[in-house]
């Protein structure tokens, strides 16, 4: 977010003359901040020649192998991981060619082996600790929250904790209510985590690389139904210093009648409903993968809104409390001068998922669901 | 099934008081836990040598250890008198600052909770004095012993009680939240610290060395879940990692009976062995300690250990500690298990020093004590702006550009 945008001028105009909270600058913060290598911070910009097909799975895979080779700091552990390639094959091959010390198969003890794993990056290791899925980290999440991502404030910055926490996220198909959960909102509310959420092969290898290089605990909420799918990889993607910074969005597709933000899955879904908006109605949407849920890029949904005037938040989380609605209140806080429409959001029922397929395709966001209610927004 | 749970009502102590005026002879501490809680058992059988540097052997008492699946370590230990002297000087200093602390909660000048270990130095003080620097120790919120122990000056500790910016934490973590070099918190949720701490153990295993991590919980913490994950992990990768329940009979204000189907938390490893240790006897603790570690790091695996111990105070400084337990009894083990009267006797028996000079120690360790505590009073507090109250949420350098407060107007920017 640009430090000049300001929150809605009809706000600001009948506020009081609220003390800017910016301090001075102070050049002893400044100039540590400097001191640490930004790497993070590196944009990569995909190229279109030795353009390669990665499924999601091939991507993750490729992150974790080339973070093991370049740093020996750097682990996996969970369940499955090793001798059995990973519940969803995404560590396929790697106990063959890192070995049983930094490919690690645990019990079936979700808040044990997350606290270990935390513990470990107290020590100074870069655990990377998957879950097999986000539903089972709700027996762990107290070490997520409360071990790793509130330690170093705690500790006045004297002990870092670099881990990354990984694995599917969100519903799969024909699970049922245990199975299928978003904790997206959960996760992203959480002060000294970072939380990421991709979509596409290159936002996969792009964002579990720089969350394994990060300082800071990172969540990698994964989608077990994009494993499978191929996307094009760019050749700058695919060599081993690829990372996508934290905090930036990206258009997947540009448009000037309808902004769409979206996060994971949902950003398939939200460019099949653009591309059937323009077939059928001749608007143009604009779809914005968000990539990151904490910190999240308020600047480029101003910036989208501002062109065109319309937003519409796209996730598959339950709709109270979520990401949806996070996003309505930052584009009311941030752009409620620039709507021509009330912003709208498409959220996943606010119902246990129910196991039969028809009662399931009715609890969250299907492609025809955004398209007709894209157009109702447009009137169109 | 639930009848004992029914009898142990809340008017059970009540009821015991009143039995005790009754019948004044009421089962004695020690006897219900079989390793002594006396403080003052062991013995030594050569004369001490005059040089302060020269080792000499002492023999502990035989009620010293249990041990379960598990060879009793040496009842011999090698001491120096500086040692000696070192112990004690280090177990006053901790009460001091835990009798500051007090005071300054009822000043109301710390806010929050604040627990404090009056009564089981000897259980921070005997780990510190068996381990090495490069070893790692973390504990639960109990923590403010360890945190000296570990390298944390008084002030420092002091002044984070107080919420001072030169406290050890910032003024961020308060009472609960102490980290210096190889001691890893201070953890204000029950249990969670084991776990985290076998992630230590794992670590040192992972980067080689002879390193082990002692980890502490108390035998309230004792019945969570995650402990045994930790147990079975630690176990199953050959961490060397010595588990430790601080068994001080209350988890708040529930008796360990009260609160544990099996009250020797030494043998709550099952498949690893225990060894229970008078936690009143800093020398018990160090050399339990001191052979755990040798054990641990030798590739043997992890060990479990029960410091047998006792806190005088209640659970924190909001619990008078009496509701639960008898006056009597607290009166009974200050008087009669003190670990710092305890090592004073031998001191003065075995005649490592003369009573002036451990006057003089004790002067010395109070007017230390108070400095530090007036350091620390006249430590300024954080300042209250935003760069201060949003710095190390993130690591230097690595911030999202902006966090927000709380309204629009409150956004704070890292990057000037």
């Amino acid at each position: 977010m640009s430090r000049f945008l300001r929150p809605a001028a009809r706000f600001a105009a009948t506020a009081r003359a609220a003390a800017a909270v910016r301090p001075a600058a102070s050049s002893p913060f400044i100039a540590r901040a400097a001191a640490v290598p930004r790497v993070q911070q590196r944009r990569t910009y995909a190229e279109s020649s030795g353009v390669k097909e990665y499924t999601v799975r091939e991507a993750l895979n490729e992150a974790l192998a080339e973070e093991l080779e370049l740093n020996p700091k750097v682990f996996i552990m969970g369940e499955e991981v090793a001798q059995y390639n990973g519940a969803y094959k995404v560590t396929k091959g790697l106990l063959d060619r890192f070995g049983d010390k930094r490919v690690i198969d645990t019990p079936i003890t979700e808040m044990g082996f997350a606290g270990l794993a935390v513990g470990a990056a107290l020590s100074g290791l870069h655990p990377v600790c998957e879950f097999m899925t986000f539903n089972f980290a709700m027996q762990a999440i107290d070490h997520i929250v409360n071990s790793a991502a509130k330690t170093l404030y705690m500790s006045g910055g004297i002990q870092p904790c670099n881990i990354t926490f990984r694995g599917p996220n969100g519903f799969a198909a024909g699970v049922a209510a245990q199975h299928s959960q978003d904790y997206s909102a959960w996760y992203g509310s959480i002060p000294g985590l970072k939380v990421v959420s991709p979509w596409s092969a290159e936002d996969a290898k792009g964002l579990l690389k720089a969350a394994i290089r990060d300082p800071n605990p990172v969540v990698v909420l994964e989608n077990e139904l994009l494993y499978g799918q191929a996307f094009p990889m760019s050749e700058a993607a695919q060599k081993d210093d690829f990372v996508l910074p934290f905090g930036k969005a990206k258009i997947e597709r540009p448009g000037k009648d309808l902004t769409i933000v979206s996060l994971s899955r949902c950003v398939g879904q939200s460019l099949v409903a653009a591309e059937n908006l323009k077939k059928k109605y001749g608007v143009e949407a604009e779809v914005i993968n968000l990539r990151s849920i904490k910190p999240l890029d308020v600047d480029a949904i101003v910036k989208s809104v501002k062109k065109t005037h319309r937003l519409l938040a796209v996730e598959s989380g339950f709709p109270a409390f979520g990401v949806g609605a996070e996003i309505l209140a930052l584009t009311m806080e941030y752009a409620f001068d620039y709507l021509d429409t009330p912003a709208q959001r498409i959220t996943g029922a606010d119902v246990p998922t129910p196991y039969a397929q028809k009662l399931e395709e009715m609890s969250f966001p299907t492609e025809p669901l955004i398209e007709d209610f894209a157009a109702k927004m447009l009137r169109v | 099934m639930f009848s004992r749970a029914i009898r142990l009502s809340r008017a059970a102590p009540l009821r015991a008081a009143a039995a005790a005026q009754r019948a004044p002879a009421v089962v004695p501490i020690a006897a219900r836990r079989t390793v002594t809680t006396n403080a003052a058992s062991a013995r030594v059988e050569a004369p001490v040598p005059e040089s302060d540097n020269e080792p000499f052997p002492i023999r502990l008492s035989d009620e010293s250890f249990e041990t379960y699946e598990l060879d009793p370590p040496p009842y011999t230990l090698e001491v120096t008198k500086k040692q000696l002297k070192q112990m004690y000087y280090d177990m006053v200093v901790v009460r001091q600052m835990e009798m500051a602390a007090d005071r300054l909660y009822k000043e109301k000048k710390i806010r929050g909770f604040c627990h404090l270990s009056t009564g089981q130095e000897a259980v921070a003080v005997g780990i510190e004095h068996a381990i090495e620097k490069t070893d790692d120790v973390i504990t639960s919120y109990r923590c403010h012993g360890f945190a000296y122990m570990r390298g944390g000056t008084v002030r420092s500790i002091i002044g984070e009680l107080l919420g001072r910016r030169e406290g050890i934490a910032y003024g961020k973590g308060g009472s609960m939240h102490m980290f210096a070099k190889g001691f890893y918190g201070g953890n204000g949720i029950v249990g969670a610290q084991v776990p985290v701490g076998a992630g230590l153990a794992f670590a040192q295993k992972y980067t080689g060395g002879k390193k082990a991590t002692v980890i502490l919980y108390g035998d309230g913490a004792s019945n969570q879940g995650q402990v045994f994950e930790a147990f079975n992990m630690a176990k199953l990768w050959n961490l060397p990692a010595l588990f430790g329940c601080e068994n001080n009979k209350y988890g708040m204000g529930t008796s360990a009976a009260r609160s544990s189907a099996l009250t020797d938390y030494y043998k709550r490893g099952q498949y690893i062995p225990g060894l229970k240790v008078n936690g009143m006897d800093v020398l018990a603790v160090k050399a339990a300690v001191q052979y755990g570690k040798k054990w641990t790091v030798e590739d043997n695996g992890p060990l479990v250990l029960e410091y047998v111990t006792y806190r005088y105070g209640g659970h924190s400084m909001s619990d008078p500690g009496t509701t639960y337990r008898t006056r009597e009894e607290i009166q009974r083990m200050r008087s009669t298990n003190d670990p710092i009267a305890g090592l004073k006797q031998h001191i003065l028996d075995w005649g490592v020093a003369a009573e002036d000079e451990l006057k003089r120690i004790d002067k010395e360790a109070r007017s230390f004590v108070n400095d530090e505590v007036a350091a620390a009073e006249a430590m300024p507090f954080p300042d209250a702006t935003p760069k201060i109250l949003f710095e190390d949420i993130y690591v230097h350098g690595t911030e999202p550009q902006f966090i927000r407060g709380r309204t629009t107007d409150e956004v704070f920017y890292f990057q000037q």
